[in-house]
């Protein structure tokens, strides 16, 4: 390990770097991975409180049956951009944010291999987000279309602000194109001598498939809006049976898109997972081969499965089996990743570290969502559950505990590295028993109403429903509010935490524990030597 | 001059103002462009005033941040790495463009193949089409749409003609011809690049420029021609539809390649790129050669079957 901090040391005589830039020019025009990951991550924290702050919208007015607190129309814009700022706003930029930060410490890299493009990639976003934001004061209201945007809704019946939102999610789409390629590049290019393909950090793994599966779908995603807007503006009729084309075939795009990006969003998930529940539980990850080849098979099955959102719009039988049968298949390479967490814990000396604690959570109630997906696989069952509660409760399972329990324990298991300082103890603690409560009291009654038909994307409801809703709707509000706690945790902690040693945790192995915390600003410029050591596990 | 050397680290380049700039000039041209449709839609005159502005800015940006990489490039701060990440820059970007053109070939397959026979009253899902439209023949090309009130047919179809004398006449053919003779002609400049030959250079580049700039031509042609003989146009349902986004998504693409070799052709003027350092025109070479199989692709599904 020696060596890799005598690379390091070499900084210093490297004339053209040196320290940030004073004041806001540094944030605006920098090109360091570094900062431009801490711009992701803020950025991504504040789509996420004003995301939740919608959600909480949404869960006020279902506390109780009845219209009481929003109308239905304004109800339609809530459900709509809370989808889409929780997917392209929140997860994927803290995913994007979290990979700038690392990717390159683990590989022994000095920077992302492009670092101006990755600095455009970062800065797209709020222009984007502020454009589909602004949309919500626009006469005629926002996006009321659902986040799945299905033609004619989003077309014929659609808002002049639709508009607006097809060009942001061009942005949006263009953003995640250059910050994929960055994230290719810097992982085939710019590994440190010594650091072959099946020594990289699972993180790496994991996110050099979602990058492709970003540059192969968010392209398909932009011609299905570019069609829309043709279809708005031009007179074309892709979308309109009425001119020989098809609504359905919208749906077929989208989705096409839609279910590879469900994995954009929970295969760097399972990367931090495998780098801290290892560590935690003092054994090297179990089976690192067959994590690699369970994350490209899921990376594969993804493209192929994409119609089981689509059971009950009234497909060819043979297509119905094909995308039953192909869904369930991506059960097993699920399970092969669940199974080796699990091993991994097992017999180890294990702490429960706040990390630890979301990362266990998410093992547990990830799964339980894989089980509600796989129950909504099946085609003559989805006709039942589709476009209830159920579904709901499926996607929040994988989301809420999955991708996003994982990247509160990814900050937690770095911020140390980042800041300097470590974060309180205790304190993670607490939020983590909050939010782990929280995100059941909420979700897990939505199978129940789901199961009893209660309808997804709707203000109103039977009162048969009364109780679970209220139940949703308080959970709702606990979840939420803890997360202030998060921001009170984090914050806390680069003012005034105790400060961290270099390795951080005892158990932790990797390229990105060889450096002092706070890590330098410039890191490997001269690249390391690696060990095996230093490789993962 | 460049590649000279060796330079053992990788160059992290300064901060920059281009990234942002680029973002908010970007910015500028999506909100004026988005004001713009939506005003022409809801019948005022729309200006594009603001889009023009951001567009006239992206340009402005793109040329200082291209002026500084080839400046680096030149001075050879950029090490064999970093041209390695600009190489695997260049092909992933081309990837997405090839998904980017697989949404509207998916879409004129789907169209063709499924939607338009469900439409006729073909197969399982026949009985909706078989209903609300029973008049309707499904056929490919489109000429008469289910609801022809909403949806006027064209009167004539740009599919390829069957006897021999008027495939002469036939432009698809001839844009064919150009385009995959300018993919031969840009390849002729690469290799006079890797011979060293300047004059060579000059010479099959600027042909290539001068096909590219042919075809756009031709195309804009036919598009003059569909509009106002053939009564073809983007509001004349799902052929028309299908017809318009990827030729002419397509012709847009050939407008940036000819646009990136000209540059190149500039730069040859000025002394630029040698037979070990070419990546800036190598990567507008495949960009070219990409853009003529996405042609040939559209030559065989939207003109020929
Ligand atoms: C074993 C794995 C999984 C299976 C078998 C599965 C299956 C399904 C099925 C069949 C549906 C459609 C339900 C319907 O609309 O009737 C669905 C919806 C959904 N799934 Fe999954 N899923 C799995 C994992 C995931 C993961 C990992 C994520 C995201 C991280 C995810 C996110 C979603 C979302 C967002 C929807 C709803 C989309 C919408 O209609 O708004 N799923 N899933
Ligand atoms: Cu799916």
């Amino acid at each position: 390990m020696s060596e890799v901090v005598v690379g390091h040391d070499h900084h210093d005589d490297d004339d053209h770097h040196h320290g940030p830039a004073k004041g806001i020019a540094r944030w605006l025009f920098t090109t360091n991975h570094k900062d431009i990951g801490t711009l992701y991550l803020w950025f991504s924290f504040a789509m996420f409180l004003i995301g939740g702050c919608m959600a909480l919208v949404i869960r006020t007015e279902l506390f109780e049956p009845g219209l009481q607190f929003v109308d239905p129309e304004f109800f339609n814009q809530m459900t709509t951009n809370h989808g889409l700022i929780m997917v392209f706003g929140a997860i994927m930029p803290a995913f994007v944010g979290l990979a700038n930060w690392l990717i390159p410490m683990q590989l022994g890299a000095p920077d992302m291999a492009l670092p101006r493009m990755n600095n455009l990639s970062f800065w797209i976003l709020p222009f984007a987000f502020g454009l589909m934001l602004s949309t919500l004061f626009m006469e005629g209201g926002g996006p009321n279309f659902g986040w799945t945007f299905y033609a004619p809704l989003s077309t014929t019946y659609a808002p002049d602000s639709v508009t607006f939102f097809i060009f942001a999610v061009h942005m949006m789409g263009a953003s995640s194109i250059m910050g994929s390629i960055n994230i290719i590049a810097t992982i085939l290019n710019m590994r440190a001598p010594g650091m072959t393909f099946m020594k990289m950090p699972l993180f790496c793994w994991t996110w050099l498939i979602t990058a492709y599966l970003l540059i192969a779908v968010m392209p398909v995603l932009a011609g299905a809006v570019t069609m829309m807007l043709f279809d708005i503006h031009f007179g074309t009729s892709f979308f309109s049976a009425a001119g020989g084309g098809d609504p359905v075939m919208f749906q077929h795009i989208f989705w096409f898109f839609g279910h590879p990006e469900v994995y954009i969003m929970i295969l760097p998930a399972f990367g931090i997972v495998s780098a801290i529940i290892p560590t935690f539980a003092r054994k090297p990850l179990f089976g690192y081969d067959s994590m690699v080849y369970a994350t490209a098979s899921i990376a594969f099955l993804s493209f192929i499965v994409w119609a089981h959102h689509m059971f009950t719009v009234g497909m060819p039988l043979a297509g119905q089996l094909f995308f039953m049968y192909s869904t369930m298949f991506i059960a097993v390479p699920t399970g092969v990743k669940v199974f080796n967490w699990v091993a991994t814990m097992w017999q180890g000396s294990m702490t429960f570290e706040t990390p630890m604690l979301f990362a266990i959570a998410f093992v547990v109630l990830f799964t339980m969502g894989g089980f509600s997906g796989l129950m909504l696989a099946i085609t003559p069952a989805d006709y039942q559950y589709h476009d209830t509660y159920f579904v709901v409760a499926h996607f929040h399972y994988v989301l809420v505990p999955g991708a996003l329990f994982s990247i509160i324990a990814a900050v937690y298991f770095w911020l140390p590295k980042w800041c300097g300082n470590m974060y309180d103890e205790s304190l993670g603690k607490l939020h983590f028993w909050l939010s782990f409560v929280g995100v059941n009291v909420t979700f897990f009654p939505q199978h129940f109403s789901g199961l009893a038909g209660m309808p997804r994307r709707i203000p109103d409801y039977a009162l048969q429903f009364a109780d679970f809703n209220m139940i949703s709707s308080m959970g709702a509000f606990l979840f939420g509010f803890s997360q202030l706690l998060f921001m009170y945790i984090v914050i806390k902690a680069i003012r005034s935490g105790k400060p961290a040693t270099g390795q951080v945790w005892e158990g932790a192995h990797g390229l990105e524990w060889t450096i002092p915390s706070p890590a330098p600003y410039h890191t490997f410029t001269t690249p390391p030597v690696v060990s095996d050591s230093n490789a993962h596990n | 001059m460049a590649n000279s050397q060796e330079n053992p680290n990788y160059y992290v380049p300064e901060s920059s103002w281009y990234p942002v700039g680029i973002a908010a000039a970007v910015f500028c041209l999506i909100l004026g462009l988005g004001n713009f449709l939506n005003d022409i839609k809801s019948g005022g005159d729309g200006s594009l005033f603001m889009s023009l502005l951001g567009l006239a800015l992206i340009f402005t940006v793109l040329y200082f941040w291209y002026g500084t990489v080839i400046r680096e490039n030149e001075s050879g701060i950029v090490n064999t790495q970093l041209k390695k990440s600009y190489v695997w820059g260049m092909g992933w970007f081309i990837f997405s463009e090839v998904m980017f053109f697989a949404a509207f070939f998916g879409a004129l397959f789907y169209a063709r193949v499924l939607a338009v026979s469900w439409l006729g009253g073909e197969g399982g899902k026949g009985i909706t089409g078989e209903y609300l439209w029973p008049e309707f023949k499904p056929e490919w090309p489109v000429m008469t749409n289910p609801n022809p009130e909403l949806f006027p047919g064209p009167a004539e179809n740009m599919q390829a003609p069957s006897t021999a004398s008027a495939w002469a006449k036939y432009l698809p053919l001839w844009n064919t011809v150009i385009l995959l003779s300018s993919s031969w002609t840009v390849h002729m400049a690469h290799s006079a690049i890797k011979n060293s030959k300047r004059g060579a250079i000059k010479f099959w580049l600027g042909l290539t420029v001068l096909l590219g700039c042919i075809f756009l031509v031709l195309q804009a042609e036919e598009y003059i021609h569909a509009y106002q003989e053939l009564g073809l146009t983007l509001e004349t349902g799902i052929y028309g539809s299908t017809f318009f986004i990827l030729t002419g998504f397509h012709g847009f693409h050939v407008t940036l390649g000819t646009l990136i070799l000209a540059v190149s052709l500039y730069r040859v003027f000025r002394g630029h790129f040698n037979h070990e350092d070419c990546f800036g025109f190598e990567a507008a070479s495949w960009y070219w050669h990409f853009v003529d199989v996405v042609w040939v692709c559209l030559f065989f599904f939207v003109y020929i079957f």
